[in-house]
C-alpha cells in the first residue's frame, strides 16, 4: 500500500493503483478525455497531465502506477499552463458548433473549455473538416468535432468485441473509421454515443430533438432483455425522447444494449390508446363500461375453469399479481407466463434462476452453454462474459446448441441434445475441462426449456453441473439465462398453471372460452380456438390485439411503476416517466376496475396496497436491487430423466435481435436496423 | 584525430567486401565463442565500464540498459530489437553500417543478445533501405549458414537467430515503442510509459531497443577491451561515433571520429570545410533535424559529444551535422523542417497532433513575415506547449528546430516581417 501525498494530503492507496485513481482517492478532480474506468489506458488526451516532484515531466495521471512516497501536484500553475495548452490544442480544430450539437449540455470538451478555456482563439489557419462516417442507423457521426480519443475504438474493440472501428491516416489527418461504411454490427454499439466526450458520435434517432436540460428524468428498468439494466428515461413533456443506462456495477455496470436504448419510438407508434370491441368481426372503438360490460357478459356463468389468463414478455409484477388475483377470484387455475411453451422446474428457485449471479462472472474460468446466445439474448451479460474471456488466460468456453459468434472463442460442441449426453460421459474432454477448473459455470438458454424434453434437458445439465464441481456450498455455477423481463417476476408470482389448471398449451384450441392476454404477443393466435373470445389488454396493436375481442388499453413500461425481476432472481422497481397515452391506463388498475364490473373487487384500491399484499405472499419481490447469492444449498436434483434427452437440435430464440417484441415490432428505427445491419450482411454472406 | 588503428568500422566506405570471408579478414567474428563464454554479467559489465552510451540520439548508457533486462522472466522469451529504421534527417550512418558491415551488426546482435538472455533479435529495417536490407539479410543468411547464429551460435550452446523485419517508411517507427507495435503488426504509435520495454516489450516480453550503431560496436568494443574504448573521447563521452556531415561542406561525408573533436575541426578536416570557407558559416544543427541549431559563434568552439553540447542547450542527438552557409534561409530550412513533423506526426496525442500542424503554418507565414511580431511569441509558446506534455519525444523533436531558430535568429524573424511589412505598405501607397 503506497503512500502519496496529493496536493499536501497523505493517502494510502491499493498497489497498482494509477496517479488519477490516487488522485481521485484523494478528492481531487482530474479532467480527463480519453480515460475510461472500463476500458484500456490510451493516454493520448494528455488533458490529465500532473506535476510530480522528482519528475522532469508532467506526467499523464492515467497511465502513471502510483510511486511509494510520490509526491503530486493537480492544481499547480505548471499543471493549470499544461493543461490550458492542451484544451487550446484540442479547440483550434474543433468547430465551434456548440449551439447546434446534441452533445451541447453535456459536453466533457465543453465542461472542461470553462475551466482550461481561453476567451478567444489564438490560431488563424482554417479548421480541419473530416467526412463524416456512415456506423449505421444508430450512432450519427460528426467527425469534425472528433478529439481523437479512441474512447469508441476500444469499446468495440474491448467490451463488444467487434473490432470494427479503427484509425486511418496519421498526425493531424487521423480519422475514427469502420473503413468499409457498413452499420456496426454489435448490440451494444450505442454505448459509444455516451462514451464519446465530445458530439462526434451521437444518437441518430434522437438528432436534433431536445436540449438535455429540457428533459425529466426517471430512473427505470430496461424490459427489452432479462438482464434488468438500470436504465434512466429522459422524457418532455408526454414523449419519451431518449433511454440511457444508468450505473449498477452489479448487474450492467455502465452499458445498455441497442434495443433498450433506440426502440422507444415504437412507444409513440401502433398505441393502443382506447378501448376496442370486436362486433360482427370487426373491431370498433368502445368506452371503457363498454369493454367491461363485454368482458362481463361473456364471463357471466362461466365455471373458472374455462377461463384462462396468458402474461407476456414485458409485464411488471404488480400487473401480473392483479391478473393472478383476478383469475383466482373468478375460480381459474389456468395461468401461464410462458409463452414459448418452456417448462421449468419450480420446485427449487436454483433451477430456474441466474445463480451464479452477473457479478458472480467475473470469478469463473469455464463456461459452458446450453441452448442459448447470450449475444442476442443478454448482450449486457455477454460482454461481461467477454471481458471474463479477456482477463482470465485459459478460460475455455463451449456452446452447445445453434452456432453464433459469441465475441469470444468457444468450442461448438453440438447442436442438441446428443451433444448434452455426450457432455455427461466424465471422460468428455469438454467435461474434463469443466472439472478441471476451478470455478466453472453454465447457461442455460430459453431454448433448453421451451421442448417437450425440457425436464430430462434441465437433468442432464444439472447432472452435468454435479459432475464437473459447479454445484458446491461455495460456489453455484448452473444458471438459466431468461430472455424475456417478465418471466422471473411471474416464475417467482407462480403465474403457472395451478392445481388441474391448464398451460398455455392447454389453453388453446378451445381449452377455454374466455383467454386473458395480458401482453401476450408472442405466440402463434391461430391456435386459439375460433370459439374463445379473447380479452387482450396491452399496450400496442401487435399480433395479440389483431385476434382480441376485447382490447384494454395498458401502460408499456415507461408509464406505469413497476417491479421486474431479472434473470438473477434480483428484483427491481421502475418508475412512471410519462402517462399512458390517450385513455390508456396502468394495467393493474385496469384489473382492479374489471374486478369490480366483474363484480368481484380486488382487495386494493392503490398500488401500495397491492405491493404490500405482492411482498407479503412473496417476499422475495420486495427485496429491491438486493440479491443474496447462494451456494449450493444441496436438496433434490430435478426430477427429470437425464436419459431421455431427445437428440432434437436447440433452436435460435429470436429470428433477429432487433425485432423480439410489440415495442421493438413498432420501431422504425430497429426495422431500420434489420434492413441496414443484417440484411447487407446476409445478402454479402450469400 | 582517430587514428586508423583505433576504428571500428574500418569498412565504412564500402572499400572492401561486405561478405563473411572480408569481415573475417577484418577481424570480425574472432573469438566470438571466449567472448560468450565469459558470461552475461562479464559482458554487460565490460560494456558499463566501456561507457558506451546509445548511438540512436539520446545518449543512455548501453551497458546499464542491457541490466534492466530481467533474469527471471516467468517463462517469456526476452527480446533484442534492433532500430535500423534511421530515419532522421541528415542521417546516413546506419545505412553504410548495414550495407558495409553487416556482419559487424549480425556478431554485436548475438553478443548483445546472449549478456540480456535473448535467443531471438529483430532488426526493423527502413523500408526504403531496400538493399541495405538485402546485404544484411544475406549477412545474416552467412551467418546462419556457417553456424555463427543458429542452434548453437559459433559453438558456444547459446541458441540465437535473427529476424531482419522491414518497415514502411514512417519517421515515428524509429521511436522504440512505435517500433515494437510495428513489429507486432499493428499501427505504429508510440506506447505509453511506463511500462517500459525491458519490462512489457514486444509480445509483452522484457525487450531491449537498441540503435544500430550501439550494437555494431559491441564486438570491437569487448574484443579491444572496455579500458580502450574508454581512453578514447572525453570522459562521460567515451569511444567514438560516426558523423554525417551535410549541407554546405566541400565533400559532405559519414566519418568515424573520436566523441569530442571540435565541431571546427571535424568539418574542414573531413569534410573539407564550410563552402566559401569558415567565416562563410550561418549555423549548424549538430545532431540530425530534432535538436537545437547553434550559430557559428557556438560552432568555433564547441564540442562535439553529449554532455558539451547538451551545455549548449541542444544535442548529439545522431551526431548528423547539418551545416548552413550564409545563403540558407534559416527561416524557411526550419519551416521545412517542421513541415517534415507534421507529416510524421501519428496523431495519437494531442499536442503532438494539432501542435505540428499550427508550428508548420506559422513558420510558413514567418518565411514570408507575413504576420506580427507578438506572433514570434505566441510561435514560441505553442512549442513550449508541444515540448514534455506528449506520449513519445516526436513533440520535443518537433519544438526544439523552432526554439533553437527563435533563440539564436529572433532579429532575423523579426527582420522578416519588417521587410514584409514595408513591402505591403509600399505596395499600399503604390495603389
Amino acid at each position: 500500500m503506497p503512500k502519496v501525498t496529493v496536493d499536501g494530503v497523505e493517502i494510502e492507496v491499493p498497489n497498482g493503483y494509477t496517479v488519477l485513481q490516487a488522485c481521485e482517492e484523494a478528492g481531487k478532480e482530474i479532467p480527463r478525455f480519453c480515460y475510461h474506468e472500463r476500458l484500456s489506458i490510451a493516454g493520448n488526451c494528455r488533458m490529465c497531465l500532473v506535476e510530480i516532484e522528482k519528475m522532469p515531466k508532467p506526467v499523464a495521471s492515467c497511465g502513471q502506477p502510483v510511486g511509494e512516497g510520490m509526491v503530486i501536484h493537480t492544481d499547480s500553475e505548471k499543471v493549470r499552463q499544461a493543461r490550458r495548452g492542451v484544451m487550446e490544442f484540442l479547440l483550434i480544430n474543433h468547430p465551434l458548433d456548440c449551439p447546434i450539437c446534441d452533445q451541447g449540455g453535456e459536453c466533457d470538451l465543453q465542461d472542461e473549455a470553462v475551466g482550461y478555456g481561453r476567451d478567444h482563439t489564438r490560431y488563424e489557419g482554417s479548421k480541419r473538416a473530416v467526412n463524416d462516417k456512415y456506423l449505421g442507423p444508430l450512432v450519427k457521426t460528426v467527425m469534425t468535432r472528433c478529439i481523437h480519443c479512441t474512447r469508441c475504438v476500444r469499446f468495440m474493440a474491448e467490451v463488444a468485441g467487434v473490432p470494427e472501428l479503427g484509425a486511418v491516416q496519421r498526425g493531424e489527418h487521423m480519422e475514427i473509421t469502420n473503413y468499409v461504411e457498413r452499420g456496426l454490427s454489435s448490440e451494444l454499439s450505442g454505448n459509444i454515443i455516451d462514451l464519446c466526450p465530445v458530439g462526434a458520435l451521437t444518437s441518430k434517432p434522437y438528432a436534433f430533438t431536445a436540449r438535455t436540460w429540457e428533459l425529466r428524468k426517471t430512473d427505470s428498468i430496461d424490459v427489452f432483455d432479462a438482464v434488468g439494466t438500470n436504465i434512466r428515461i429522459d422524457a418532455r413533456g408526454a414523449e419519451v425522447l431518449r433511454v440511457l443506462p444508468r450505473l449498477n456495477d452489479a448487474v450492467n455496470e455502465e452499458w445498455l444494449a441497442d434495443k433498450g436504448r433506440f426502440s422507444i419510438d415504437g412507444l409513440k407508434r401502433r398505441r393502443l390508446d382506447r378501448p376496442w370491441l370486436r362486433e360482427d368481426g370487426k373491431l370498433r372503438p368502445a368506452s371503457w363500461d363498454e369493454a367491461f360490460a363485454a368482458i362481463a357478459g361473456r364471463i357471466k356463468g362461466l365455471d373458472g375453469s374455462r377461463i384462462g389468463a396468458i402474461a407476456g414478455n414485458l409485464c411488471d409484477a404488480e400487473s401480473m399479481m392483479a391478473l393472478k388475483d383476478l383469475m383466482g377470484a373468478l375460480g381459474s387455475a389456468n395461468l401461464d407466463c410462458r409463452q414459448d411453451g418452456a417448462t421449468f422446474d419450480v420446485s427449487n428457485r436454483a433451477f430456474y434462476r441466474f445463480n451464479t449471479t452477473i457479478e458472480g462472472i467475473d470469478e469463473a474460468d469455464a463456461l459452458l452453454i446450453v441452448g442459448a446466445n447470450p449475444r442476442e439474448e443478454a448482450p449486457v451479460l455477454n460482454a461481461r462474459l467477454r471481458r471474463r474471456w479477456v482477463e482470465t488466460p485459459g478460460f475455455v468456453a463451449g456452446l452447445v446448441g445453434a452456432p453464433a459468434d459469441l465475441t469470444y472463442d468457444h468450442e461448438h460442441l453440438g447442436h442438441g441434445g446428443d451433444a448434452l449426453k455426450a457432455l455427461l460421459d466424465p471422460a468428455h474432454h469438454f467435461t474434463k475441462r469443466l472439472a478441471a477448473a476451478k470455478r466453472p459455470m453454465m447457461i442455460v438458454g430459453s431454448q433448453a426449456f421451451a421442448r417437450a424434453d425440457a425436464a430430462a434437458v434441465l437433468a442432464s445439465c444439472w447432472q452435468i453441473a454435479l459432475q464437473t464441481g459447479m454445484l458446491t456450498a461455495e460456489w453455484q455455477g448452473f444458471n438459466v439465462l431468461h430472455n424475456a423481463a417478465a418471466r422471473m417476476g411471474a416464475l417467482e408470482l407462480g403465474f403457472l398453471p395451478g392445481d388441474k389448471g391448464k398451460d398455455i398449451a392447454g389453453m388453446m384450441g378451445g381449452g377455454v372460452d374466455v383467454l386473458w392476454l395480458l401482453g401476450a404477443d408472442e405466440f402463434d393466435m391461430s391456435r386459439i380456438g375460433a370459439d374463445t373470445f379473447v380479452i387482450y389488454q396491452g399496450h400496442h396493436g401487435d399480433r395479440g390485439a389483431a385476434r382480441a375481442d376485447v382490447i384494454l388499453p395498458g401502460a408499456a413500461y415507461t408509464e406505469k411503476p413497476g417491479t421486474y425481476v431479472n434473470t438473477e432472481g434480483r428484483a427491481q422497481r421502475a418508475l412512471r416517466a410519462i402517462f399512458p397515452p390517450g385513455e390508456a391506463r396502468e394495467d393493474w388498475a385496469i384489473l382492479r376496475a374489471a374486478s369490480g364490473a366483474l363484480g368481484r373487487p380486488l382487495p386494493y384500491d392503490d398500488l401500495d396496497a397491492l405491493r404490500a399484499r405482492m411482498i407479503e405472499s412473496y417476499p422475495v419481490l420486495g427485496e429491491i436491487g438486493v440479491l443474496r447469492r447462494l451456494g449450493h444449498g444441496g436438496g433434490a436434483a430435478p426430477r427429470g430423466d437425464s436419459g431421455s434427452v431427445s437428440d432434437a437440435p436447440f433452436g435460435r430464440a429470436f429470428a433477429t435481435y432487433y425485432q423480439t417484441d410489440p415495442i421493438s415490432r413498432a420501431s422504425q428505427t430497429m426495422a431500420k436496423c434489420i434492413e441496414e445491419i443484417i440484411l447487407p450482411r446476409q445478402i454479402a454472406a450469400e | 584525430m582517430l587514428s586508423d588503428r583505433d576504428r571500428i568500422y574500418t569498412n565504412l566506405y564500402g572499400v572492401h567486401d561486405w561478405r563473411l570471408a572480408s569481415a573475417r579478414a577484418r577481424g570480425d567474428w574472432d573469438g566470438t565463442k571466449d567472448i560468450l563464454a565469459r558470461g552475461r554479467d562479464a559482458i554487460i559489465e565490460e560494456i558499463k565500464s566501456s561507457g558506451l552510451r546509445g548511438r540512436g540520439g539520446a545518449g543512455f548508457p548501453t551497458g546499464m540498459k542491457w541490466s534492466f533486462m530481467p533474469k527471471e522472466t516467468g517463462g517469456r522469451p526476452s527480446y533484442l530489437v534492433i532500430n535500423a529504421d534511421e530515419s532522421e534527417p541528415g542521417t546516413c550512418k546506419d545505412r553504410d553500417i548495414l550495407r558495409h558491415e553487416p556482419h559487424k551488426l549480425v556478431e554485436g546482435a548475438l553478443i548483445a543478445g546472449f549478456a540480456m538472455g535473448a535467443h531471438r533479435a529483430f532488426i526493423y529495417v527502413r523500408g526504403e533501405y531496400y538493399n541495405e536490407y538485402r546485404n544484411l539479410q544475406a549477412a545474416v543468411d552467412e551467418a546462419r549458414d556457417a553456424g555463427l547464429i543458429g542452434e548453437d551460435a559459433c559453438g558456444s550452446g547459446w541458441a540465437f537467430d535473427i529476424t531482419v523485419h522491414r518497415g514502411a517508411g514512417a519517421y515515428i517507427c524509429g521511436e522504440e515503442s512505435a517500433l515494437i507495435e510495428s513489429i507486432e503488426g499493428k499501427k505504429g504509435m508510440p506506447r505509453m510509459k511506463p511500462p517500459f520495454p525491458a519490462a512489457l516489450g514486444l509480445y509483452g516480453c522484457p525487450t531491449t531497443v537498441n540503435n544500430v550503431e550501439t550494437i555494431a560496436g559491441v564486438a570491437t568494443i569487448i574484443r579491444r577491451g572496455a579500458a580502450w574504448f574508454s581512453a578514447l573521447g572525453r570522459p562521460k563521452n567515451s569511444g567514438t561515433k560516426i558523423f554525417c556531415i551535410s549541407g554546405h561542406v566541400n565533400r559532405p561525408c559519414n566519418v568515424e571520429e573520436e566523441l569530442g573533436i571540435p565541431l571546427r575541426e571535424l568539418i574542414e578536416k573531413h569534410a573539407g570545410g564550410v563552402r566559401g570557407g569558415w567565416d562563410n558559416l550561418q549555423a549548424v544543427i549538430p545532431g540530425g533535424s530534432s535538436v537545437h541549431m547553434i550559430p557559428k559563434s557556438v560552432c568555433d568552439t564547441v564540442l562535439m559529444d553529449y554532455d558539451s553540447l547538451r551545455e549548449q542547450r541542444t544535442g548529439l542527438g545522431t551526431a548528423a551535422v547539418i551545416v548552413m552557409d550564409k545563403s540558407t534561409d534559416l527561416i524557411r530550412a526550419i519551416a521545412r523542417l517542421a513541415a517534415f513533423y507534421k507529416h510524421e506526426s501519428c496523431g495519437q496525442c494531442t499536442p503532438c497532433r494539432e501542435g505540428t500542424g499550427w508550428m508548420m503554418r506559422m513558420m510558413n507565414r514567418l518565411v514570408e513575415g507575413r504576420a506580427e511580431i507578438s506572433d514570434i511569441d505566441l510561435l514560441e509558446q505553442v512549442t513550449r506547449q508541444v515540448e514534455g506534455h506528449t506520449i513519445c519525444p516526436l513533440g520535443d523533436a518537433a519544438a526544439w528546430p523552432i526554439q533553437g531558430l527563435l533563440r539564436h535568429f529572433r532579429p532575423m524573424v523579426e527582420q522578416r516581417i519588417a521587410d514584409y511589412k514595408a513591402r505591403s505598405a509600399a505596395r499600399l501607397a503604390a495603389e
